[in-house]
């Protein structure tokens, strides 16, 4: 594949689309590449009616969209690797977008890796691709609208929940709901789904039972503590934006998010981010920094400049999400010296703590170097002890040998 | 397309809706470990999205397949490790 596209997108999600989309609309030859088997990215996953416009978007314009494409390598500047069943494919381009969105934070706690407890998103996303949730009891804990989001889906579709455990305390959720006025009718609409089921603030799990699977959590609230019996624990505290193609590149990252200019463009040439990679802001920022990264690199930086008051709006309401919904102190103390931080190498809490950077825990104990390559424990130690990846190195994902070897 | 895929998880045979993945065919058959840890702890899926790889699997034979990342298709062979 030797003839480069104008345009490639890594992710098919919102942003990705939404920047797909402006720049096929504009003359542009565009590839959208995505890791899932098929587009929609994890917020439309499945095609949900409220995306159908966009994917008729999609439609109406000559956009090439490969899927199960895992990109993995920089083969050299301006072109991409990506292991696909069939092989690897090298993906070239003059400009690039960035939409590689943004993933859970877990927290450890006791019984965290027993089978059954999930992220939040993790277990709507095992629903939508078929797991059958009728009647299953399911408490929804963690931080952040998701929870809302993902106990209405479970509801909707059968599940039993049991109730809504949120970290952020009942003030600062407060002061998001005041905040909310621009989501007012996504907020209402959530709060009739839901009705009947207990939102707890200020309450998160301190601990999962059970042997071969989860069979109950005890949940905190001040200073009550008692224990329910669940089939299914659904934790994710907030979200966390996928940096590390970005890194690769070369791209500057602050405050955990991909740095861009006004124009969406990172710190280098051509290569542009948008959506949750660019800091966790929501669906409607995704779409128009989508949008604005697609025109951008379209050269139409008039029609860009038009969407900046959106933007702004939006990401007003971002900041004031990720405000409401700081993780407390005392999450930090959840875990035992026996509890297990990075689950692909087994690495336990007391092990960690004799260290003071991740990059000297890594050396010592192999945290962080398993198949997940931290992508699990890397949003817990950053919250734990401050630390931070220090660098990536490919492949970015754990690929097979044929696929480095190539 | 047919309205069902109809595969095998651990010699059980198992019917899914057709677009369904292999995680979810897996938990329908009962099995809630899909490997065990270094340690030897049960595991199953966390993150749903492709990036944990707590769900790995073998498929027709592959090994390290991402459940959750992998559409069921008919006559598939699938055994956990948990």
């Amino acid at each position: 594949m030797a003839d480069a596209r104008d345009l490639l997108v890594v992710g098919a999600g919102p942003a990705g689309m939404a920047a797909a989309w402006r720049a096929a609309q504009n003359g542009l030859r565009v590839c959208v590449v995505d890791d899932n088997p098929a587009a929609g990215g994890q917020i439309w996953r499945g095609g949900p009616p409220e995306a159908q416009v966009w994917f008729e978007r999609i439609r109406s314009v000559d956009v090439e969209v490969i899927a199960g494409a895992r990109v993995f390598e920089q083969l050299r500047p301006g072109t991409l690797l990506a292991e696909t069943t069939s092989g690897v494919c090298e993906l070239s381009y003059k400009s690039l977008v960035l939409a590689t969105g943004a993933r859970e934070r877990f927290l450890p706690f006791p019984g965290w890796t027993l089978p059954n407890v999930m992220g939040a998103g993790g277990l709507q996303a095992l629903v939508k691709t078929g797991l059958a949730i009728e009647g299953k009891r399911v408490v929804v804990a963690g931080s952040g609208p998701l929870l809302l989001a993902v106990a209405a889906y479970l509801r909707a579709h059968g599940g039993n929940v049991l109730l809504i455990a949120e970290q952020a305390s009942a003030m600062q959720l407060a002061r998001f709901a005041v905040g909310l006025f621009s989501k007012r009718t996504q907020a209402f609409e959530l709060k009739r789904q839901l009705k009947g089921v207990p939102y707890r603030s200020g309450c998160w799990v301190s601990e999962a039972h059970g042997t071969e699977k989860v069979e109950a959590v005890t949940l905190i609230c001040g200073k009550k503590s008692w224990r329910v019996d669940c089939d299914y624990l659904a934790c994710g505290f907030h979200l966390v934006p996928n940096v590390e193609l970005a890194e690769l590149l070369g791209g500057e990252v602050e405050s955990s998010s991909v740095k861009v200019d006004a124009f969406q463009q990172t710190t280098v040439a051509n290569v542009y981010s948008a959506g949750e990679t660019t800091g966790i802001g929501g669906l409607e920022l995704s779409l128009v920094e989508g949008e604005i990264a697609g025109l951008a690199a379209a050269e139409k930086h008039d029609a860009a400049r038009e969407l900046f008051p959106v933007r702004a709006t939006q990401r007003k309401f971002a900041d004031l999400l990720n405000r409401t919904f700081t993780l407390r102190g005392e999450l930090k103390h959840l875990s035992t010296p026996q509890t297990i931080v990075c689950r692909c190498e087994d690495v336990t809490l007391e092990r960690l703590k004799r260290h003071n950077s991740w990059r000297a825990a890594k050396l010592q104990t192999r945290c962080g170097m398993g198949p997940c390559q931290g992508r699990v424990c890397g949003g817990a130690v950053e919250f734990l002890f401050g630390w931070r990846a220090e660098s990536v190195r490919p492949p970015i994902l754990p690929v097979k040998i044929e696929s480095l070897m190539r | 397309m047919p309205e069902t895929v109809t595969l095998a998880v651990n010699g059980i045979t198992v019917e899914m809706p057709a677009g369904s993945h292999v995680s979810a065919a897996i938990l329908k058959t009962g099995t809630h470990a899909f490997r065990r840890s270094v340690t030897g702890e049960p595991r199953g899926p966390l993150c749903g999205m492709g990036i944990c790889f707590e769900c790995r699997v073998t498929i027709d034979g592959e090994q390290h397949c991402r459940s959750c990342q992998t559409v069921c298709r008919n006559g598939m062979d699938v055994r956990t490790d948990g």
